[in-house]
C-alpha cells in the first residue's frame, strides 16, 4: 500500500513544473550574486549581502512548498478562502496606519528580522476565493449580480492597495481580467480595455483628433464585421476617415483666408468630428432598437464611452495621476527626455541590457550591474543582470522558462476536472504573467516603471513566499486530482 | 463550457504574442542597436587624464630660459574625511584655519555633486611645504598631495618676453575646442603663447572602471588602453639670454623698449619692455594678476610689439632713401638751415645749431631737420612724376610699407600690432580733396605727426639698413629638432629702395657717432673703439611730457652683427638715454663686456630713475 501511494506520488506530482521553479530560483540566486558583486567578491553565502540572505528566503520557500505539498491537505483551501481574503484585506488596511514608510509607499509591517507585505500574500488570498465562488454551479459570468460579486473581490483589495501608494501591485489585479474571460466574460471587453489604453496613449502622444478617428474606425469596422457589411465599411468609412485626417491642414489653409469671418476660424476640426459623433450615437440607438441590434447597442455605449475617455484624458493625465506615475508615462512614450531625472532607471537598465549583446559579457563581468549603475539591481531592475551578463541568450532563456511555466500551469488547469482548480490555476497563470510583462517590459522601456518584482528571480523573502505558496497550492490541487486515478 | 472552447487557446496565443514582443524588444536593443554598449563604455570608464611635461624654452647658446619645476596640489575626497585637526592642517599648509573650514563647508553643500570626486583645496604649494604636510599626513584621511609640473625660470628674460601660463577659461576652450578641457594650461602670451602647439605637448590617460558612485573600480583591461603623455617639444629661442638680462638690467626704472636684432637673419636677440612682469611672478600668474593689472605703468603691456610712437630724427634715414630712389636727392645736394625750415611764410620747423649748408652725410650725422623738410618736399612736389601731391604722398607711404612700417611685420611673436601710416585718403577726409599740400604735413619729415611705430619696427628699420636694403622678417623661434621654421623667416624681404642706395647714409650714420664730441655728431656718447657703431639718434615728441628718447644702431659697420633700436618714454635727447642704453647693450654683445672707460655710463644708466617722469593717468 504504501510503495503504491509513494509511485502515485512520483507520478502525480507536475515535476517539471517544480523543476522550472528550481531553475527560475537558482538563475534569480546567481543574478543577486553577480549584480552586488563589486571588485573584492564576497562569498555567494555571506550573510551580510542580499545572495546569502536570498539563500535563506530560498530555503524557507523550499520548505514551504514541502509543507504545502504532503503536510497540508488541498481541500483545506477551498475552505478558508473566505476567512483568509477577509483576515488579509484587514492586514491591507492596518498596513497604512501601522506600517513602515518605505519610498513613500505605506505598505510594509517591519517585524525586525522580517519585513511583510500584505499586497503580496492578498493576491494568494484574492486567486483562492476566486477560484471558491467562481466554481459555484449556480455562478455564471454574464450575470449582472456575479459579475458585481467577481469586480468587488478583485476591486477591493485593488482600491486598498492603491490607497497604500502601490499602484502598480495594484495593476497586476487588472490580469484577472483573463481568469474572467476563460470563464465566460465577453472577449469585447478585452477588446474594450485595448482600445482604452490605445485611445489613452494616442490622445497623450497626437491628439484628440486622431484618437476619435481611430476611435470611430475601429467601432464600425468591429460593426461591419457583426454585420458581415465589409465593402461598406471599406467604401464609405475608411473614405471619410482619410479625409477627416486632413481636415487640420484644411482649416489652417482657410485660416489664411480674409473673407471668412472670425468666428468660424475659431472652430477646431475636432469639434466637427465630434459633433457628427454625437449627433449619430442617438439615431444609431434607435436603430439598434427598432432592429433588436444588441451589438450595435453596446457599440453605441462604447462609442460613448470612448469620447469620454478621450476628452478625459488630459484630465486624468493632469490631474488624477499623482506626479512621478506621470512623469514615468511621459518617458515611456518619449513626450519628455530626462535621462538623469524620472527617465534615469530606464534609461540605465537599457544600457545595462544594450549593452550585453547577443551571449553577454559573462558572469560577473557585467559592468553596468556590478558597479551599481541601474538602481534597484537586486529586486525590481534584477532582469538587468540577466541581460548584461548573459545577453540576448539569458534573456530568452528566461522568458522562454517562464512562458512555459505558464503554459503548464494553463495545461494542467484545462485537464482539471474541478472548476476550483482550473479558476484557481488561471489565477496564478495571470498573476506570473502580469509581474513578468510589467518588469520585463519596464526594465527594456516598453512599459512605464512600475516598481513589482520579477516572480522567483528578485531579491526578497515576500515576492518569493509569495509565489512559491501560489505556485505550490496549484501543483497540490492538480496533484489531488491524478490521485484518484 | 463548449461556447469557451477556443479561449484556452486564444489565451495561450496571446501569451505567446506578449512573450513574441519582449523578445523582439530585446533583440532589437541587444543586437540591432549598437548605441547602448557605447553608453555602457561612456558610463563605466574613466579617463584620468596624464599631463604632459611643457617643453623648455632655450636661449640661443642652450642656457634654460624656462624650465619646468615640481609643486603639488593638495586634493582632497570630503566623503573621506573624518573630523580633523584643522589649526594643525591649516599651519602645515600656511594657510588661515578659516580658509580650511570655508573650503570645507563649500564641500559640506555641494556633496551630492561632489560624490567621492578628489576635488583641489591648494594649488601649487612648494615642495618643502609639502613635505611638512606629508609627514602628518596620516592623521588626515581624505587628504593627498598631487605632483604637478609647473614653470621655473632660471633667467631674469622678462615676462613679456616668455609669457606666462595659466588654466585656461571657457571663452579659451570655445575657441580651441580639440586640444583644450577646463582644468588644463595654455600659454598666454609671448613665447608661451607664440609656440603653444610644440609647448604643451599631448595629453595621456589611463582608463579606469568606476562605479555609479564615482568610485574606481579597477582597470580597465589592466592598462592595454591607456595612452602615455607625449612631452611637449623643446623650443629654441633666437634670445640671447645674457644680453636680454643685461637689457631688463639697463632698463630699470624707465620706460620704453629695447629690441635688439641679428640682422642678417632677422632673429631678436633681446626684447625688452619696460616695466615688464617680473618672472617671479609668471609660474603663479593668477595669484599676481590683479596687482599687476592695477600698475599704473602697465607691465602687461609689451611695449616692443604693441606700443605706437612717432618714431622722431630716425625715421629720417626713411626719407633720405626715399628721396635717393626717388631721385630727387643726391648725396652731393646741399640744403640751408638756419635753425630751422620756413614753410608757409613765417612758419618755421626749428632745428637746433650746426653749420649750414650740409650735404645728406652731414645732414643724417647731426640730424638736421631743415634738410629732410626739403628732402620731403622734393618728394612729394615732384610734378615730373605725380599730378599731385596725393598721388607722391602714396607712393610715399608705399616707400615705408616695404620697408616694414604701417603694418604688422608678422613676426612670430604673439599680439603683434602694425602702427600707423596715413594714407592721402586720411588727409583729403581731414582737409578735403586738394586742401592739403606739403607743408600740412611737413613734421612727417622728422618722424613727427600722423605716424606710429612700434620698437620693433624701428629695430627693423635698423636691421634694414645694417643689410643694406633688405630684412629678414624678425622672429623668435630658430628651427631645431621637432619645430619648423616657417620659411618666411628665412627669406630676405627686399625694401623698394635700391641697395645701392644705403650705403649713402650709413657713412652719416657712422659719422654721427665716431666724429667725437665736438664734431657736431649726435651720437658720439655711442661710440666705442673697435665696433665701428653706426648710429642715428631721434628725439620725438611726446604730448605727455618730456620728449621719448629713440635711438637705434647697428654693428659693426660691415658685416654688422647687431643692430637695436631703443625707444625710452619721457626721457629727452635720444642721446641722453636711448642712445648709452643701445650702445651699453651693443658692446655687451659684441665684447661680452663694457670697457673701463665706459663704465661710468654703464653705472649713470643702471642707476637712473626716470619713473616719475612718465605720467601714468
Amino acid at each position: 500500500m504504501a510503495g503504491n501511494y509513494e509511485r502515485a506520488l512520483g507520478k502525480s506530482l507536475d515535476w517539471k513544473l517544480i523543476l522550472i521553479f528550481l531553475i527560475l530560483i537558482l538563475i534569480g540566486w546567481v543574478n543577486i550574486y553577480a549584480s552586488i558583486h563589486s571588485s573584492e567578491p564576497a562569498s555567494i553565502f555571506d550573510f551580510q549581502f542580499r545572495c546569502g540572505k536570498q539563500a535563506v528566503w530560498i530555503l524557507t520557500s523550499i520548505v514551504l512548498a514541502l509543507v504545502i505539498l504532503f503536510a497540508i491537505n488541498p481541500k483545506l483551501w477551498q475552505g478558508i478562502s473566505v476567512p483568509a481574503y477577509l483576515f488579509v484585506l484587514i492586514l491591507l488596511v492596518a498596513v497604512i496606519f501601522l506600517g513602515t514608510d518605505v519610498k513613500g509607499s505605506k505598505s510594509w509591517f517591519d517585524f525586525g528580522v522580517v519585513n511583510f507585505q500584505p499586497a503580496e500574500v492578498s493576491k494568494i488570498t484574492t486567486s483562492l476565493l476566486l477560484a471558491t465562488v467562481m466554481s459555484r454551479p449556480s455562478f455564471k459570468l454574464p450575470r449582472i449580480k456575479d459579475l458585481a460579486v467577481v469586480a468587488a473581490i478583485i476591486g477591493l483589495p485593488m482600491l486598498v492597495i492603491v490607497a497604500e501608494s502601490e499602484t502598480g501591485s495594484a495593476l497586476v489585479y487588472t490580469g484577472f481580467i483573463f481568469v474572467l474571460y476563460r470563464e465566460g466574460l465577453s472577449g469585447w471587453t478585452l477588446v474594450a480595455i485595448g482600445m482604452a489604453i490605445l485611445l489613452f496613449i494616442l490622445t497623450l502622444t497626437c491628439s484628440p483628433l486622431v484618437s476619435m478617428l481611430v476611435l470611430i474606425g475601429l467601432i464600425s469596422f468591429f460593426n461591419a464585421l457583426d454585420s458581415g457589411r465589409i465593402f461598406r465599411w471599406l467604401f464609405i468609412f475608411v473614405p471619410l476617415i482619410v479625409l477627416s485626417a486632413f481636415l487640420p491642414s484644411i482649416f489652417s489653409s482657410l485660416a489664411e483666408n480674409p473673407d471668412i469671418p472670425g468666428l468660424v476660424k475659431q472652430i477646431k476640426p475636432v469639434w466637427l468630428v465630434l459633433g457628427v459623433s454625437v449627433a449619430a450615437i442617438p439615431i444609431l440607438m434607435v436603430k439598434a432598437w427598432r432592429n433588436k441590434d444588441s451589438f450595435l447597442t453596446m457599440s453605441c455605449l462604447g462609442l460613448l464611452a470612448g469620447v469620454i475617455l478621450i476628452f478625459s484624458t488630459d484630465f486624468i493625465f493632469n490631474n488624477v495621476l499623482q506626479d512621478h506615475q506621470r512623469q514615468r508615462i511621459e518617458v515611456l512614450l518619449g513626450m519628455k527626455e530626462d535621462p538623469s531625472g524620472v527617465g534615469y532607471n530606464v534609461n540605465q537598465s537599457m544600457i545595462a541590457i544594450g549593452s550585453g549583446g547577443f551571449s553577454g559579457k559573462g558572469f560577473l563581468n557585467g559592468t553596468q550591474t556590478t558597479y551599481g549603475f541601474v538602481p534597484e539591481q537586486t529586486t525590481d531592475f534584477i532582469f538587468c543582470t540577466v541581460g548584461e551578463e548573459w545577453g540576448f541568450l539569458g534573456c530568452a532563456l528566461v522568458i522562454i522558462l517562464y512562458v512555459t511555466m505558464i503554459w503548464r500551469i494553463l495545461r494542467g488547469a484545462e485537464k482539471s476536472r474541478e472548476p476550483f482548480t482550473r479558476i484557481y490555476g488561471y489565477c496564478v497563470a495571470s498573476c506570473i504573467f502580469m509581474h513578468l510583462f510589467i518588469n520585463i517590459g519596464m526594465t527594456i522601456g516598453l512599459m512605464p516603471v512600475i516598481g513589482i518584482p520579477l516572480p522567483f528571480l528578485s531579491y526578497g523573502g515576500s515576492s518569493l513566499w509569495t509565489f512559491t505558496i501560489l505556485l505550490f497550492i496549484f501543483i497540490a490541487l492538480d496533484r489531488q486530482e491524478k490521485k484518484y486515478f | 463550457m463548449q461556447d469557451y472552447d477556443n479561449r484556452p487557446d486564444k489565451l495561450i496565443i496571446g501569451l505567446a504574442v506578449a512573450a513574441g514582443i519582449l523578445l523582439v524588444k530585446l533583440f532589437f536593443i541587444q543586437i540591432i542597436d549598437d548605441k547602448y554598449k557605447a553608453d555602457a563604455r561612456n558610463n563605466s570608464m574613466v579617463y584620468d587624464i596624464i599631463y604632459p611635461t611643457r617643453g623648455v624654452i632655450y636661449d640661443r647658446n642652450g642656457t634654460i630660459l624656462v624650465g619646468n619645476k615640481v609643486a603639488y596640489d593638495i586634493l582632497v575626497t570630503p566623503r573621506e574625511t573624518g573630523v580633523f585637526d584643522t589649526l594643525l592642517l591649516a599651519s602645515v599648509l600656511g594657510q588661515e584655519p578659516d580658509f580650511i573650514r570655508t573650503k570645507m563647508a563649500e564641500y559640506q553643500k555641494n556633496r551630492k555633486r561632489i560624490g567621492y570626486q578628489a576635488m583641489t583645496l591648494l594649488k601649487q604649494i612648494p615642495p618643502e611645504t609639502y613635505m611638512k604636510f606629508a609627514e602628518i599626513q596620516y592623521k588626515f584621511p581624505g587628504f593627498k598631495g598631487q605632483v604637478r609640473s609647473i614653470r621655473d625660470y632660471p633667467v631674469n628674460a622678462g615676462g613679456n618676453l616668455l609669457g606666462y601660463v595659466s588654466e585656461v577659461d571657457g571663452d579659451y576652450i570655445k575657441k580651441h575646442p580639440d586640444n583644450y578641457r577646463s582644468g588644463d594650461y595654455a600659454g598666454k602670451t609671448g613665447i608661451e603663447a607664440a609656440r603653444e602647439a610644440d609647448l604643451r605637448g599631448e595629453k595621456g590617460y589611463h582608463i579606469y572602471l568606476r562605479n555609479s558612485r564615482n568610485q574606481i573600480e579597477t582597470r580597465y583591461m589592466d592598462g592595454e588602453m591607456d595612452k602615455e603623455a607625449v612631452p611637449g617639444h623643446d623650443i629654441v629661442t633666437t634670445i640671447d639670454a645674457t644680453l636680454q638680462q643685461y637689457g631688463q638690467q639697463l632698463m630699470q626704472n624707465k620706460v620704453g623698449s629695447v629690441v635688439a636684432i641679428e640682422p642678417a637673419t632677422g632673429e631678436i636677440l633681446a626684447m625688452v619692455s619696460s616695466p615688464g612682469i617680473d618672472v617671479s611672478q609668471l609660474a603663479d600668474i593668477s595669484k599676481h594678476y590683479k596687482e599687476i593689472a592695477a600698475n599704473p605703468y602697465r607691465p602687461m603691456f609689451n611695449r616692443t610689439v604693441q606700443a605706437s610712437y612717432p618714431p622722431g630724427s630716425v625715421f629720417k634715414l626713411v626719407n633720405g632713401l626715399i628721396g635717393l630712389e626717388e631721385g630727387v636727392l643726391t648725396p652731393d645736394m646741399r640744403y640751408p638751415c638756419n635753425h630751422g625750415y620756413y614753410y608757409s611764410g613765417s612758419h618755421k620747423l626749428g632745428c637746433h645749431g650746426h653749420p649750414s649748408p650740409l650735404d645728406l652725410e652731414q645732414a643724417v650725422m647731426m640730424s638736421c631737420n631743415g634738410y629732410f623738410c626739403y628732402v620731403l618736399k622734393n618728394v612729394l612736389e615732384n610734378r615730373k612724376k605725380y599730378s599731385s601731391t596725393a598721388e607722391a604722398f602714396d607712393k610715399w607711404r608705399e616707400y615705408t610699407l616695404s620697408m616694414g612700417f604701417g603694418r604688422k611685420l608678422g613676426s612670430d611673436f604673439p599680439a603683434e600690432l602694425g602702427g600707423n601710416i596715413p594714407t592721402s585718403k586720411y588727409y583729403n577726409r581731414i582737409y578735403g580733396k586738394g586742401g592739403w599740400r606739403f607743408s600740412t604735413i611737413v613734421s612727417l619729415s622728422i618722424g613727427q605727426g600722423e605716424i606710429g611705430v612700434t620698437p620693433l619696427q624701428i629695430a627693423n628699420l635698423s636691421a634694414t639698413v645694417a643689410n643694406r636694403g633688405y630684412y629678414v622678417i624678425p622672429h623668435i623661434v630658430k628651427e631645431s629638432e621637432g619645430v619648423e621654421l616657417d620659411e618666411k623667416y628665412k627669406e630676405r624681404q627686399y625694401t623698394m629702395v635700391d641697395t645701392t642706395e644705403y650705403k649713402k647714409v650709413i657713412q652719416g650714420m657712422w659719422r654721427a657717432v665716431n666724429s667725437g664730441f665736438g664734431s657736431g655728431g649726435t651720437a658720439s656718447i655711442a661710440a666705442v673703439p673697435g665696433l665701428d657703431i653706426c648710429g642715428k639718434t631721434g628725439t620725438a615728441q611726446n604730448p605727455r611730457g618730456a620728449d621719448n628718447s629713440v635711438f637705434i644702431c647697428f654693428a659693426p659697420k660691415d658685416n654688422p652683427k647687431i643692430a637695436i633700436a631703443a625707444y625710452i618714454e619721457n626721457a629727452g635727447f635720444g642721446a641722453t638715454w636711448a642712445c648709452p642704453i643701445a650702445s651699453l647693450m651693443v658692446e655687451k654683445y659684441l665684447k661680452g663686456e663694457i670697457s673701463e672707460d665706459r663704465k661710468y655710463l654703464e653705472d649713470r644708466v643702471l642707476e637712473g630713475n626716470l619713473m616719475s617722469r612718465v605720467k601714468t593717468d
